[in-house]
């Protein structure tokens, strides 16, 4: 079935957002990418980079969902719906830090007690 | 059946007697399908880039084989041009401005092709150096595994959006679409933008040679 057409005048085709907001979130997320490109420059160890990359990423992501993908406007169950569920997938993964830290010193299922004999 | 079930379903898009309760959200279908996708996408591109974590700290011999960012930068301006393209594009749309809602929905596709030419030279590049999915010159064979997958995947949809937008945007044009349903095409493209802020500092950044 074709699209109707939308007449300029109708109720349909009236939209006040204004454009003027989207390169101001535009710019903001230029900034905080550069920001990003910025902290690789510095002479920081890894874990003190990626925290504020992360830092800077979920900050990146947030004005995106809010604005760009306009989740602010949505009704407020919804935006509740998709932010808690979400992040709570996202923070049940990181339960295999602890596993990959103890791979750091080359044993990734267990480490050899004090005293034990070597067989 | 009633009269006021008679003229309730006159007004609904529900067959006459058929109960409907409320409708949560107010959402209309087809931006809940694509949020809901999004929100499964987004966990699986958390766990690639959750998984790339746990190797990379791991690892002891993990790489750092990039030496300059400006193809990351590049393409970091490039994917977030084409995300406010897009959203010039649906507001357009929704303005009644059919030959402007197509011009920026074209600029999206144009720049999403730049965007993945330019991925794909750097691929390239960097098997010429040596680099596989089990092997390379600089450290653990790991890394190769872990950077083609996940900047793989991201191409993927970038690829799958790319067409999309081709095929949204023309039939749009041929007045066969909605403004909701080039809305719906920005969400998944702003949700490609979104990964890849992500993907470079994790995969690209954090891998720079010092």
């Amino acid at each position: 079935m074709d699209a109707p057409d939308v007449h300029p005048n109708s109720p349909e085709a009236t939209y006040t957002d204004s454009a003027g907001k989207y390169y101001v979130i535009y710019i903001c997320l230029l900034i905080l990418a550069g920001l990003q490109f910025y902290i690789a420059t510095l002479n920081l160890d890894t874990t003190a980079m990626f925290a504020r990359m992360l830092f800077i990423a979920v900050a990146e992501a947030g004005l995106a969902i809010m604005f760009f993908m306009h989740l602010w406007a949505e009704k407020r169950g919804f935006l509740l719906f998709v932010v808690i569920f979400t992040g709570f997938v996202l923070l049940a993964m990181q339960y295999g830090w602890t596993d990959s830290n103890r791979m750091d010193v080359g044993a990734p299922y267990s480490q050899t007690k004090p005293g034990a004999v070597q067989q | 059946m009633s009269q006021a079930d008679m003229t309730m379903a006159a007004h609904s898009h529900h067959p006459p007697g058929m109960t409907v309760g409320l409708e949560p959200f107010v959402v209309p279908a087809k931006k809940m399908a694509m949020w809901l996708f999004i929100i499964a996408d987004a966990a699986t591109f958390a766990g690639c880039l959750v998984a790339y974590g746990f190797l990379r700290n791991g690892t002891p011999d993990w790489p750092r084989p990039f030496h300059s960012m400006t193809n990351a930068v590049l393409m970091t301006f490039i994917l977030l041009t084409s995300s406010l393209t897009m959203l010039l594009g649906v507001r357009a749309a929704k303005a009644a401005d059919r030959a402007g809602a197509f011009r920026w929905t074209m600029i999206t596709a144009v720049l999403g092709i730049v965007f993945a030419a330019l991925h794909i030279r750097e691929w390239l590049a960097l098997i010429d150096e040596g680099m596989t999915l089990s092997h390379n010159p600089w450290g653990s064979g790991l890394f190769g595994s872990a950077f083609f997958s996940i900047t793989g995947l991201h191409l993927l949809h970038v690829t799958g959006g790319v067409i999309a937008l081709l095929i949204i945007g023309l039939s749009w044009k041929a007045g066969h679409r909605t403004a909701e349903d080039l809305e719906t095409a920005g969400l998944y493209w702003h949700f490609v933008d979104l990964v890849w802020m992500f993907v470079v500092p994790f995969v690209y950044l954090l891998n720079m040679a010092h």
